[in-house]
């Protein structure tokens, strides 16, 4: 199903058109509103009517992450904060979180954006979507929340945590849809599951997964666990929380990036570098719609690449796969770039391993180390010791054969790893460097 | 003629050991015969215990990983030779021993060998036509 047929659909002329008409806007209007790009714009030499194609965005330079931070907290909005309805802030590993801002029509935008994302999930104002996002400066609750009821769609504003309330919510109240982290929906099944619950009769339909990286293997995981059909979907607060990309329920094969709203690049993260479509790099975002808090060429340090090919459902955007990492998530082993995703399809590719997992990172001497500990499930567990010796050749070889590196396998008892309510970490980096 | 061992996976920490047993106790199951086998990183406890399906619903509780085998108790005599007797037997056929462990019964008289072969019916059948004793699990879960 497609909510706004008519920019959805447009074609690749037009909407390009419509793309390079609101980008000079908004990069005239960043550039006359916001010291930062206008510093920034003047150093590299260029000046807003520089922008007369799509191809002069690389012109432009890129904003980062730390950008965000020297300008915290509201130093990068474009309007005065009467005009501003909203704030949401990104939870900051390191010292501040980064702040972005949301006028009355940037909530109204996004809310057709998140309606298009359910839409493209299959679902309608019929269906009733739980909603396990977390609700506060995380843009996930209320972000899926606005679009729900834009939908009219009932709502189930459940927010995180609370496992043995979300699993009566769920059996008590039939949601057909909901939206969380996929690492949170597997640690719900088997909560579920230990208290008995057959989580396969549960009116569940879809789930609406995202905030952090996946695995194919770990969506068929899901879906054998709860008979839904799990989809992908993609954002970040800095260019406007959930809703940037969404996965359709007929081509389940990359997210439909909303053109009309946001012009996506892919990049070579070392250099910087435009890539082609069908190349894996970076991922870089402009926000061409937003008026608070508009974006020029964010680098969101996510790793994709971008497929051009027309959806067989009909959609004009463009498809971006299944993010397979960060760019600051990756591991470099020994000079072998690795991604905890990487391994994560490699775990869920033998029979009977549960996708809980941790990858210890240190050094001896000179040499990094990368520990993987998994589980011991009743289902790969044997009372003979060269079984189990045999499990843990196996896993180094595979992973040795696919990803190039060596590491060291340890067999950890079962539900002793740590489960994550909201994104998972699955890096535990001792290394000192 | 086959005896149900229960065997329980456990890294290599302290306290490991002490929780299972701890746990046995708490369902009031006893222990009747163990081994340990282990590494540098892991461990399997094996255990023959007075009930089974209660000691491996238990350890499932807590959270263990618990896996059921088969294997062969055979009563010899507590003198020189006993054991060899036995092996001498599978090794003219081919039967290949996975591991084992041994304890003495109470009156001293007679030791009992706990057996994991790699094929457990031709063993028994072997062990029974040689006229060895083999201990019946009902017999092994009480001593």
């Amino acid at each position: 199903m497609i909510y706004n047929e008519e920019f959805e659909t447009l074609p690749r002329e037009a909407l390009e058109a419509l793309q390079l008409k609101r980008l000079q806007q908004v990069v005239s209007r960043v550039y006359h509103t916001v010291g930062f790009y206008r510093r920034s714009f003047d150093k590299a030499g260029v000046r807003p009517d520089d922008i007369r194609s799509l191809d002069d965005l690389k012109r432009l330079p890129f904003t980062v992450k730390q950008d965000l931070r020297d300008n915290y907290p509201f130093g990068l909005f474009t309007v005065p904060m009467t005009n501003i309805v909203r704030v949401h802030a990104s939870s900051g590993t390191t010292g501040k979180p980064t702040v972005v801002g949301y006028t009355k029509r940037d909530i109204e935008t996004w809310a057709e954006l998140m309606a298009r994302a359910f839409s493209a999930a299959g679902l309608t104002k019929n269906d009733v979507i739980h909603n396990a996002y977390g609700y506060g400066l995380f843009t996930g609750g209320l972000g899926a929340h606005y679009g729900a009821e834009k939908l009219g769609a009932s709502v189930i504003p459940m927010s995180g945590g609370s496992t043995k309330k979300q699993i009566m919510i769920l059996q008590d109240f039939g949601p057909t849809a909901i939206c969380c982290t996929p690492s949170y929906l597997l640690f719900l099944a088997e909560a579920g599951k230990e208290m008995g619950v057959d989580m396969k009769s549960l009116k569940l339909r879809v789930g609406i997964l995202g905030a952090e990286p996946w695995s194919e293997k770990m969506r068929e995981q899901i879906e054998t666990a709860l008979d839904i059909t799990a989809l992908d979907i993609y954002g970040l607060s800095e260019i406007m929380g959930p809703g940037v990309a969404m996965e359709c329920i007929e081509g389940r094969e990359g997210l439909h990036v909303f053109e009309d709203h946001f012009i996506v690049e892919v990049i070579d993260p070392e250099t910087g570098e435009v890539l082609p479509y069908g190349s894996k790099g970076e991922l870089v975002f402009t926000t061409i719609t937003k008026e608070a808090f508009p974006l020029i060429r964010y680098r969101t340090k996510d790793i994709s690449r971008l497929m051009p090919e027309i959806c067989k459902c009909g959609r004009t955007f463009v498809r971006m796969e299944r993010v397979s990492g960060r760019s600051d998530d990756m591991l470099i082993i020994r000079g072998v770039n690795v991604f905890p995703s990487q391994i994560e399809s490699v775990l869920m590719d033998i029979e009977g391993l549960e996708p809980h997992y941790q990858l210890i990172v240190d050094r001896e001497g000179s040499m990094d180390t990368l520990e993987i500990q998994v589980e011991v499930s009743e289902q790969v567990f044997s009372d003979e010791i060269r079984q189990l010796q045999k499990l843990e050749k196996r896993i180094t070889k595979d992973i040795k054969d696919y990803l190039g590196v060596t590491t060291k396998v340890k067999l950890v008892e079962p539900k002793t790893l740590q489960r994550y309510e909201g994104k998972a970490q699955r890096v535990i980096d001792k290394r000192e460097i | 003629m086959k005896v149900e061992q229960i065997s329980i996976f456990l890294e290599n920490k302290p306290g490991g050991l002490s929780s299972v047993t701890k746990a046995l106790r708490d369902a009031d199951i006893n222990i009747r015969a163990l081994s340990l086998a282990d590494t540098s990183d892991f461990g399997i406890l094996r255990l023959i215990v007075d009930n089974v399906a209660k000691a491996k619903e238990v350890l499932n509780a807590h959270g263990f990983a618990v896996g059921k085998t088969s294997v062969v108790a055979v009563e010899v005599p507590d003198r020189p030779g006993g054991l060899y007797s036995i092996l001498e037997a599978l090794n003219e056929v081919g039967i290949n021993v996975e591991y084992m462990y041994a304890f003495v019964e109470r009156s001293g008289e007679n030791a009992v060998i706990i057996f994991r072969f790699d094929s457990t019916d031709a063993a028994i059948e072997l062990l029974l036509k040689k006229g060895f004793k083999v201990l019946p699990g009902n017999k092994v879960y009480g001593i």
